[in-house]
């Protein structure tokens, strides 16, 4: 498996590689906004976490569905189908995961520069890399499900983020309200950090199985 | 060293959409053997494969590997697969691309060979710090053969092995299979070609469809 780790980092890092066009689409939608809004700094400094956060969740909807599409073009996805349950199971959490460190990580260090743009306080910075640490993961792996079911559709791109926006919608929700409660006074930090960190496991924990069983329903 | 003695495939039947390919397809192979599977284009050659490794569901009628005392073991622990595609990255050096295998398809059923040793068995030493892209198609297919290679597995499922090979590279293939065989193994092949083995059973399809009986789309 860290073989599967290795390989997948390595190809998303080589020419062509997925990993920077998502830090690229993130740093393009932020990097508008303020030329958009106008040199409003307090509006900016209120905007700014969410701001992040929906360049952040775009970004990482671009790539998905290449997810397991890339391996299906060459053949290797016959390999992976052909493994007993668990260790498939296992196989979609670790590319997954190698689709969250090349695609997902970038974006969560990229967000301070990003954050100064936005005229953050450090404090709000640092609550949306936070955020968005525990976050992104959890698009990644319910993405995976997404990835899976349109793994047999020439154009898939754009259905997968249709199909995973409506689940990403609630790690948008608390992730922007729990950095949000970090800089507004009477907001408690924690309750919506904690949900947050809690559909991420539980996105980690469904979304493996449900992707590894629409790979066994999908081969033709 | 544990592996299948046997495979066995009984009264199978694959269909494609509503038109049966093949049905009752009855074969027992023991080790050292080989059976190669021929008929015309859209026979089901690749579906037939394609559910003996369990990539496809058959309809009816079920394929297993069976050890010297009859148990059964699992076909995705002890079958090769290679399909039309070579399942290599174009990005990742040809090294690169067969120790992950090597690593991904570790099998308990005996020792795989060396990365380099694999790479000169197919007769294309020096490539190995080569990209995969890099390659020409017949190249690149026998690269594909070598991932049979580092990874010990007793079954080969192997679809038009010969894609793309020229004829001195038919021979080598040839060679590989014998080989495998020689060492115990099995081998299941769609292909066109006349492999020049001995041991060698034949499966005709006749290609000859008929439709399916009983539910249907609605």
């Amino acid at each position: 498996m860290m073989a599967l780790l290795r390989r997948d980092l390595a190809i998303a890092t080589r020419s062509g590689g997925a990993a920077m066009l998502g830090v690229l689409f993130f740093l393009a939608v932020v990097a508008v906004i303020p030329f958009g809004i106008g040199p409003d700094l307090n509006l900016l400094a209120r905007i700014g976490p969410a701001i992040l956060w929906i360049g952040a969740l775009l970004a990482s909807l671009l790539g998905l569905d290449r997810l397991f599409q890339a391996d299906r073009e060459d053949g290797s996805l016959d390999m992976l189908v052909m493994q007993d349950w668990v260790t498939l199971v296992l196989t979609v959490f670790v590319k997954s995961l190698a689709h969250w460190l090349a695609t997902g990580l970038p974006l969560v260090l990229a967000a301070p520069l990003l954050g100064l743009l936005m005229n953050m306080s450090a404090t709000a910075t640092g609550a949306v890399m936070l955020t968005l640490l525990v976050g992104t993961p959890a698009i990644s792996f319910i993405g995976a499900v997404g990835a899976a079911v349109a793994v047999v559709l020439p154009r898939g791109g754009l259905l997968v983020s249709i199909l995973i926006l409506p689940l990403a919608i609630p790690i948008l929700i608390f992730g922007v309200s729990a950095a949000y409660a970090a800089v507004t006074d009477p907001d408690p930090f924690l309750p919506p950090f904690m949900i947050l960190s809690a559909i991420a496991l539980f996105f980690a924990a469904l979304g493996p199985v449900a992707a590894a069983a629409a790979l066994r329903g999908a081969s033709d | 060293m544990r592996g299948p003695m046997q495979a066995v495939a009984t009264k199978l039947k694959g269909r494609r959409g509503d038109s049966v390919l093949f049905e009752d397809i009855d074969f027992t192979i023991a080790r050292g053997e080989a059976l190669v599977i021929t008929g015309p284009n859209g026979a089901g050659k690749s579906t037939l494969l394609r559910i003996l490794a369990g990539l496809l569901a058959a309809d009816s009628g079920e394929f297993s590997l069976r050890d010297h005392d009859g148990t059964e073991l699992p076909v995705s622990d002890f079958a090769h697969y290679l399909g039309h595609r070579n399942a290599m990255k174009r990005e990742l050096r040809v090294q690169e691309n067969l120790s992950f295998w090597k690593s991904f398809q570790r099998s308990d059923s005996g020792e795989g060979m060396d990365v380099d040793e694999a790479i000169d068995l197919v007769g294309l030493t020096g490539v190995a710090h080569l990209p995969f892209g890099y390659l020409s198609a017949g190249q690149q297919r026998r690269i594909a053969l070598a991932r049979l290679l580092v990874s010990y597995r007793p079954l080969w499922l192997l679809d038009e092995p010969t894609a793309a090979l020229d004829k001195r590279s038919d021979r080598l293939f040839a060679d590989l299979v014998s080989r495998h065989l020689a060492a115990g193994g099995l081998a299941i092949a769609a292909t066109h070609q006349p492999l020049g083995l001995e041991n060698v059973r034949s499966l005709e399809l006749s290609g000859i469809h008929s439709a399916a009986s009983g539910e249907s789309w609605t």
